[in-house]
C-alpha cells in the first residue's frame, strides 16, 4: 500500500534566512529582483497596446454583451517588459546552466531553429488556408515525417499528437484499432516493466486496457521468465522503453519483439530515450510496432518552462492503416491533406485534436536534424552515452549504482551511501541548487530507493563534467560525514526562493488571485 | 560540429577513464544484427546558412497571410501579437526552461502560470483554471471526461454545433473508454433543440459559445436544465477574444469553460502549438486535468509558488489518474499571459469591441453582394455566409486572385451537399479597409 | 472493544456489526503530511480486499485496502477540512469509514496491537 516517500514537504525552520542585518528595504539583492503580481501593479487606464477607436455600429451580438469588469489591471508596455524580465530571471535554464535530468534529455536549444520558425510564410501560416497555397508547409511535414521514418526504420508516421503522453496513446489506441479489425477485441491485458514511467498505465487505462507489471532481474532488464509467463491470448500489447527508465539497454529485446509477436500481440516502444541510440540502431529493426518520439527530448526544442511538446509515433505496416487523421501525402500533384475518415483513411481511428499538429515543434526539429545530419545524428547518441558513463565512473566510488557495469545515455544511482547521514537525495538535490545546478531527476524509476537518474547528453563539454563530478564529490562527502544533516535540511540558501511550503499548498490550494472586496465593489461601479 | 563540444582527443582520454577501448564498446548492449555500421541515408550535416536557406526556400512556396487579405477563422484567428510578448518567450529563461518541478529555481516560470490561470479564471468567469492544455480541441476532450468523473455518469451530449474538430477528438478519446457521446447534428439556422435529451443519465452538456457558425447564445436557460438532473454544462470558446465583449460562460451557469487561448499571444503557426483552456468550479478542482500552480511561502515566509495537487497526474496516481497528461502549453501560455497583460482590462475589452465592429462592417458589405447571404443573426468576429456557388470551389478562386477569403463549411463537414454553400468569414483587428474592398471585389467576380 | 491491524496498517475497531476503519500511527508517519483522503460514497458496497479510500500526501497517493467487507453507513466529513486529523489522531479523530459488516467473524484474521507492534518492528 504505501509509496516510502513520505519526505518532507514542509520545510522545518532552519536559520539563514530572513531577519538578517543583511535584508534591504526592497527586498531585491542586487540583480535578484522581486515582482508582485500583474494585478498588483495595475491603473485604471493604463494601455499596453494602441488600437484603433472601435467603429460604432449596430450590435449584432444578440443581446448578449458582457456587463460589469472582468477584474484584469491596466499596465503599460515598459512595466509589463520589466515584469516579466524579472520573473525570467528567477528561472534555471539550459541556456543558463547544466540540467544532469534524467529522462528529459535536456540538451542544446539551437537558436537557428528559433529563427526559421518565425519566418513569414511559415510561423504565421493559417491552418485552414487553401492547400494550394501553403505546399510548402506539407513539404515540411512531410520532409520531417521522412528524417523520422529512415532514423527509426519505419515504414509510417502518424505527426498530429501534441506530446509524448499524446504520443502514447496513438500508439495504444491504434494497437487496439488494430485488434479490434482483426477480431482480436477481447484482448485485454497490457505489460509494462515495473520500471514503466506513469504515463504507461495511465494510458493504457484511457484505452480500456488493464495494465500488468513484469518484474526486473537483477542486472535491471525485465525478466524474460516472468514475462513469458505473463503472456497469453488475451494480451494487446507490451510498452516497453528502450534504453529502459534505469538506463539500461534491453538486450532481449528482439526475442521480446519475437514474444510478442507469436502471442498476437503488438511492440509498443516508448521512445523517451531515443537520444542513447540515434544512429547506432533502428527501432524498426528491433521489431517495434509503434513508438512516440519526442521532438523536444531528442531533437531540441525547447521546453519552454513545460510546453509545448511534440510526440510523433512511428508505425509498423501492421498499424499504420489505423493512424490517426490528419496526414500529409504526396503525390503527382503535389502535396495534399487528409482531414477526414474516409477513403484511404477509411481505417483511421479517428482525430485527436485541432489542426494538423505542432508544425511550430516540427520546424524546429527539422532544422535541428539538417543542422546535424546523418553524421552528427550518430555523434550525439556516441557523445551522449559517452558523457554518462563518464559521470557514472567519476561518481561510482561515493554512490552506488544498482546495477554493474555499463549505462546508456544515463546514469541510475540509489540512496543507499547516504543510509544512516540524515541526508536525503531530496536533500541532495537542494544543495546543488546552490552549486548553481538543476537537480538531477530524483525518485524516478520507482524500483529503486531514492534514485537518482543523471542525464547529461551530448551538449555539455568535458570541463562541465568534471566541475559537475566534482561539485557532487564535494556534497556526497559533506553529507556522507554524517554531521551535515542540518545543512542540507536547509539548502538551498542561494536560490530565490527557499524550500516551499508544499503541503500547505495541497491542503489549501489557492489557484488564482483573488481580488479583494472592496477593489471588486470600486471596479465595478467604474465600469457602469 | 557546432553543438557538440568534444573533441578526438577529449573522447579518447574520457573512454580512458571510463576503462573501454572504443565508444563501440558502449553500445555492446545492441544485438549484433540490428547494429548500424554505417550512416543513415540522410544528408551530412549542415551550416546554419545552409539551413536557413532550405526553409527560406520552403517559406516561399506557401502565402502568408500577411501578404493577402485574409478572413479566415474556423477556431484559429489572426491578431496582432505586440512584440513584447514574443521578446519575452525567447528569453533564455523561458525559452529553455524545465517544468517548473524545483520551484525554488522556477519562481519565473510558476508565477508566470499563477497568473495565467487567473486571467483564465477571470475572463471566463470562473472560479479556478488550470495551467493550459496541448489545445481548444483535446480541453474539451478532456472536459468531457471530468464531467463524467464529477457525476460519476457515463453518457455527454454534444451540440452539433461544436467545431468538427473539437467534437471529433473527444470521439476519439471516449471510443474506447467506458463513455459515450450522443453526438447531435448541425443546425445552421434556428436553435438547437435538446428536447427530451437531458436525464439523470446525462453527465454533461457540451455547447460552444460562439458556435461553429459564430452564432452568440444565451445559454443561461440551459444550465438550468442541466443544473436540475444533476448534469453539468460545458461551454466552449473557440474565439477566446470574445470574452471580451459577450457575457461571460460563467455567468451564463457554466460548471466547466474548455476552450483556445490562441488568439491572444499565439501566432497562427499552421495551426499548433496553440494553448487549451480549461476553467470549473473550484469544488470540482480535485477533478481537473493537467497541471495547476498553486500560491504558498517559503521557509522565510516570502510568497511563492509550486505546482500542487499533483496526485492527480499520472506520475503519481498512474492509471488512475485523471488524465495521461505530461505537458501543458508551457511558453504559449506565458506568451498568452504577456499579451492579456499588455491589453489588460481596458484594452481586452476595446479589442473585442474594436473586432466586432469590423465584422459587423463587413457582414453590411458582404450582405450587399449579390449571391451573398449573411447567414447569422448574431455574430461577435465570425460569420457564415451562403453563397450562390460551390464554396470551396469560391474559396479556390479568391485565393488564384491573392485574397484568402474564407473557410468553406464543407472543409470541416465534408460530404453534407446542405452545407456546400456554405463559408465562415472572420474579420479581426487586422483587417483593413483595403481588406474589405478587396475581399468584395474578388467576390463580385467570381460569383 | 480494541483495534485490530492489517499487514497493510489499517486498524478496525469492531462494535457489533459495525466497523470503524482508518489508517495506523506507522503508516501516517511513512506517509508524511497527508493533504486529502478520499472516501467512498455511504451506501456503497466494498468486499474484503477492494479499495475501501485513498490517501493523498503532497508526492504519493496511496490506496487503503478494505479490511473487512461491508456497507459504507457513515465516512469522516472532517477529513475534508482537516486532512491532518490522520496525522495528528490517526486512531481516533483520524477515522475514515465506518461499515456494516457482512461477516464479523473476518475480523479474527487480523492482527491484535502486540501482534502488529511486532510485525512494525520486522519492517526496515
Amino acid at each position: 500500500m504505501l509509496n516510502n516517500k513520505g519526505r518532507p514537504t514542509q520545510p522545518t525552520a532552519v536559520s539563514g534566512g530572513a531577519g538578517s542585518d543583511l535584508d534591504t528595504f526592497t527586498g531585491n539583492k542586487a540583480l535578484s529582483l522581486e515582482t508582485p503580481l500583474i494585478f498588483e501593479q495595475g491603473v485604471p487606464g493604463r494601455v499596453g497596446v494602441d488600437m484603433a477607436e472601435p467603429k460604432q455600429v449596430k450590435s449584432r451580438l444578440g443581446g448578449l454583451e458582457r456587463s460589469g469588469a472582468i477584474g484584469m489591471p491596466d499596465l503599460s508596455e515598459p512595466q509589463v517588459l520589466r515584469h516579466y524580465v524579472r520573473l525570467s530571471q528567477q528561472n534555471y535554464s539550459i541556456d543558463a546552466g547544466f540540467y544532469p535530468l534524467g529522462s528529459c534529455t535536456m540538451k542544446h536549444n539551437p537558436r537557428i531553429n528559433e529563427k526559421v520558425a518565425r519566418l513569414a510564410g511559415l510561423g504565421d501560416l493559417h491552418p485552414m488556408q487553401p492547400v494550394s497555397t501553403v505546399q510548402g508547409a506539407l513539404e515540411l511535414i512531410d520532409s520531417l515525417a521522412h528524417w523520422l521514418k529512415t532514423i527509426t526504420g519505419m515504414p509510417a508516421v502518424a505527426m498530429s499528437p501534441a506530446a509524448g503522453a499524446h504520443g502514447e496513446l496513438c500508439g495504444v489506441m491504434a494497437i487496439r484499432s488494430a485488434h479490434e479489425a482483426n477480431g482480436e477485441g477481447a484482448r485485454t491485458r497490457i505489460l509494462v516493466p515495473e520500471s514503466a514511467h506513469g504515463t504507461n498505465p495511465a494510458t493504457a487505462a484511457l484505452c480500456g486496457y488493464k495494465v500488468e507489471s513484469v518484474p526486473a532481474r537483477a542486472d535491471g532488464r525485465m525478466d524474460m521468465e516472468a514475462f513469458a509467463a505473463k503472456l497469453g491470448p488475451d494480451v494487446a500489447g507490451v510498452m516497453l522503453t528502450n534504453p529502459n527508465t534505469c538506463g539500461l539497454f534491453e538486450n532481449d529485446v528482439k526475442k521480446i519483439a519475437d514474444m510478442v509477436h507469436e502471442a498476437g500481440a503488438y511492440f509498443y516502444c516508448d521512445g523517451a530515450n531515443l537520444n542513447a541510440i540515434l544512429g547506432r540502431t533502428r527501432p524498426g529493426d528491433l521489431g517495434v510496432d509503434a513508438m512516440h518520439i519526442n521532438l523536444h527530448k531528442t531533437f531540441s526544442t525547447p521546453h519552454g518552462g513545460g510546453g509545448p511538446g511534440s510526440g510523433p509515433v512511428v508505425l509498423s505496416d501492421a498499424l499504420a492503416p489505423f493512424a490517426p487523421v490528419p496526414f500529409v501525402t504526396h503525390g503527382a500533384d503535389g502535396f495534399d491533406l487528409v482531414e477526414h475518415v474516409e477513403g484511404e483513411a477509411a481505417e483511421s481511428f479517428g482525430r485527436m485534436k485541432g489542426y494538423h499538429g505542432q508544425m511550430g515543434m516540427f520546424i524546429r526539429a527539422l532544422a535541428y536534424m539538417q543542422s546535424h545530419g546523418s553524421d552528427g545524428l550518430r555523434q550525439i547518441a556516441e557523445d551522449a552515452v559517452l558523457n554518462a558513463n563518464y559521470i557514472r565512473v567519476g561518481l561510482n566510488d561515493l554512490l552506488h549504482s544498482p546495477f554493474d557495469g555499463i549505462c546508456m545515455h544515463e546514469a541510475l544511482f540509489d540512496d543507499s551511501s547516504l543510509k544512516g547521514t540524515g541526508v536525503t537525495t531530496l536533500d541532495l538535490a537542494k544543495a546543488m541548487i546552490d552549486e548553481g545546478y538543476h537537480p538531477m531527476t530524483m525518485y524516478f524509476p520507482l524500483v529503486v530507493h531514492g534514485a537518482m537518474l543523471i542525464e547529461p547528453t551530448e551538449s555539455e563539454s568535458h570541463q562541465t563534467l568534471d566541475q559537475f563530478i566534482g561539485a557532487m564529490r564535494h556534497l556526497l562527502t559533506k553529507a556522507q560525514s554524517g554531521e551535515a544533516a542540518d545543512f542540507f535540511a536547509g539548502a538551498p540558501y542561494h536560490a530565490p526562493r527557499r524550500r516551499l511550503d508544499e503541503t500547505g499548498a495541497a491542503r489549501n490550494p489557492l489557484l488564482r488571485w483573488t481580488p479583494a472586496e472592496e477593489t471588486t465593489a470600486q471596479e465595478l461601479s467604474a465600469a457602469s | 560540429m557546432r553543438y557538440m563540444p568534444h573533441t578526438a582527443d577529449e573522447r579518447t582520454e574520457m573512454l580512458g577513464k571510463i576503462g573501454v577501448g572504443s565508444v563501440d564498446d558502449l553500445f555492446v548492449d545492441i544485438p549484433e544484427e540490428a547494429r548500424l555500421t554505417s550512416l543513415l541515408d540522410l544528408p551530412r550535416h549542415a551550416s546554419e546558412m545552409d539551413v536557413e536557406k532550405n526553409f527560406r526556400t520552403l517559406a516561399a512556396k506557401n502565402v502568408s497571410p500577411y501578404s493577402a487579405p485574409c478572413f479566415l477563422g474556423a477556431g484559429a484567428y489572426q491578431h496582432h501579437v505586440p512584440s513584447v510578448a514574443d521578446h519575452i518567450i525567447q528569453r533564455s529563461e523561458f525559452l529553455t526552461a524545465y517544468t517548473p518541478y524545483q520551484p525554488e529555481i522556477s519562481q519565473g516560470s510558476l508565477q508566470a502560470l499563477f497568473e495565467f490561470q487567473t486571467q483564465v479564471a477571470l475572463i471566463t468567469g470562473m472560479e479556478v483554471a488550470n495551467a493550459s492544455m496541448y489545445d481548444g480541441a483535446t480541453a474539451c476532450a478532456e472536459s468531457v471526461l471530468m464531467a463524467c468523473r464529477v457525476t460519476r455518469r457515463k453518457k455527454a451530449i454534444l451540440s452539433g454545433n461544436l467545431h468538427p474538430h473539437y467534437r471529433d477528438a473527444t470521439r476519439t478519446t471516449l471510443q474506447f473508454t467506458q463513455f459515450e457521446a450522443n453526438e447531435l447534428a448541425p443546425v445552421v439556422e434556428g436553435a438547437e433543440d435538446f428536447d427530451g435529451l437531458i436525464d439523470k443519465d446525462i453527465a454533461c452538456v457540451v455547447v460552444q459559445n460562439p458556435d461553429f457558425f459564430g452564432r452568440v447564445q444565451d445559454l443561461s436557460a440551459l444550465a438550468d436544465e442541466c443544473h436540475e438532473v444533476g448534469a453539468l454544462l460545458v461551454i466552449i470558446v473557440n474565439e477566446v477574444v470574445s470574452l471580451g465583449a459577450i457575457k461571460s460562460p460563467g455567468e451564463m451557469g457554466a460548471d466547466i469553460v474548455a476552450g483556445e487561448g490562441q488568439s491572444v499571444g499565439v501566432p497562427l503557426s499552421f495551426g499548433g502549438p496553440y494553448v487549451g483552456l480549461l476553467a470549473t468550479r473550484q469544488k470540482y478542482v480535485r477533478q481537473m486535468p493537467g497541471r495547476l500552480c498553486g500560491e504558498t511561502v517559503d521557509q522565510d515566509g516570502k510568497r511563492g509558488f509550486v505546482l500542487t495537487l499533483s496526485t492527480r497526474e499520472q506520475h503519481i496516481r498512474r492509471e488512475k489518474a485523471t488524465s495521461n497528461i505530461c505537458t501543458n502549453a508551457g511558453l504559449c501560455s506565458l506568451a498568452f499571459t504577456v499579451h492579456m497583460s499588455l491589453l489588460g482590462e481596458t484594452g481586452f475589452t476595446k479589442l473585442a469591441a474594436l473586432n466586432h465592429g469590423e465584422a459587423v462592417t463587413a457582414a453590411d458589405a458582404l450582405e450587399a453582394i449579390d449571391g451573398v447571404e449573411v447567414v447569422n443573426d448574431s455574430f461577435f468576429n465570425e460569420f457564415t455566409l451562403r453563397l450562390s456557388k460551390n464554396a470551396a470551389d469560391v474559396v479556390e478562386q479568391l485565393a488564384t486572385k491573392g485574397v484568402l477569403g474564407g473557410v468553406p463549411v464543407s472543409r470541416l463537414i465534408p460530404d453534407k451537399p446542405e452545407f456546400e454553400h456554405l463559408m465562415l468569414v472572420a474579420v479581426t483587428e487586422t483587417c483593413s479597409a483595403s481588406d474589405l474592398d478587396a475581399l468584395v471585389s474578388a467576390l463580385k467576380e467570381v460569383l | 472493544m480494541s483495534l485490530k491491524f492489517t499487514e497493510d496498517h489499517e486498524w478496525v475497531l469492531l462494535e457489533g456489526d459495525v466497523a470503524t476503519i482508518g489508517v495506523s500511527a506507522y503508516a501516517q508517519e511513512q506517509l508524511g503530511d497527508v493533504v486529502f483522503v478520499e472516501v467512498p460514497e455511504v451506501g456503497a458496497e466494498i468486499a474484503k480486499g477492494d479499495e475501501l479510500a485513498v490517501v493523498e500526501s503532497v508526492k504519493a497517493a496511496s490506496e487503503v485496502y478494505n479490511p473487512i467487507g461491508g456497507e459504507v453507513v457513515a465516512v469522516n466529513e472532517g477529513l475534508e477540512g482537516e486532512p491532518t486529523l490522520v496525522n495528528a489522531d490517526p486512531h481516533g479523530e483520524g477515522w475514515f469509514v465506518k461499515l456494516k459488516v457482512s461477516d464479523p467473524s473476518e475480523i479474527a484474521e487480523l492482527m491484535d496491537e502486540a501482534a502488529y507492534k511486532t510485525f512494525v518492528e520486522g519492517l526496515d
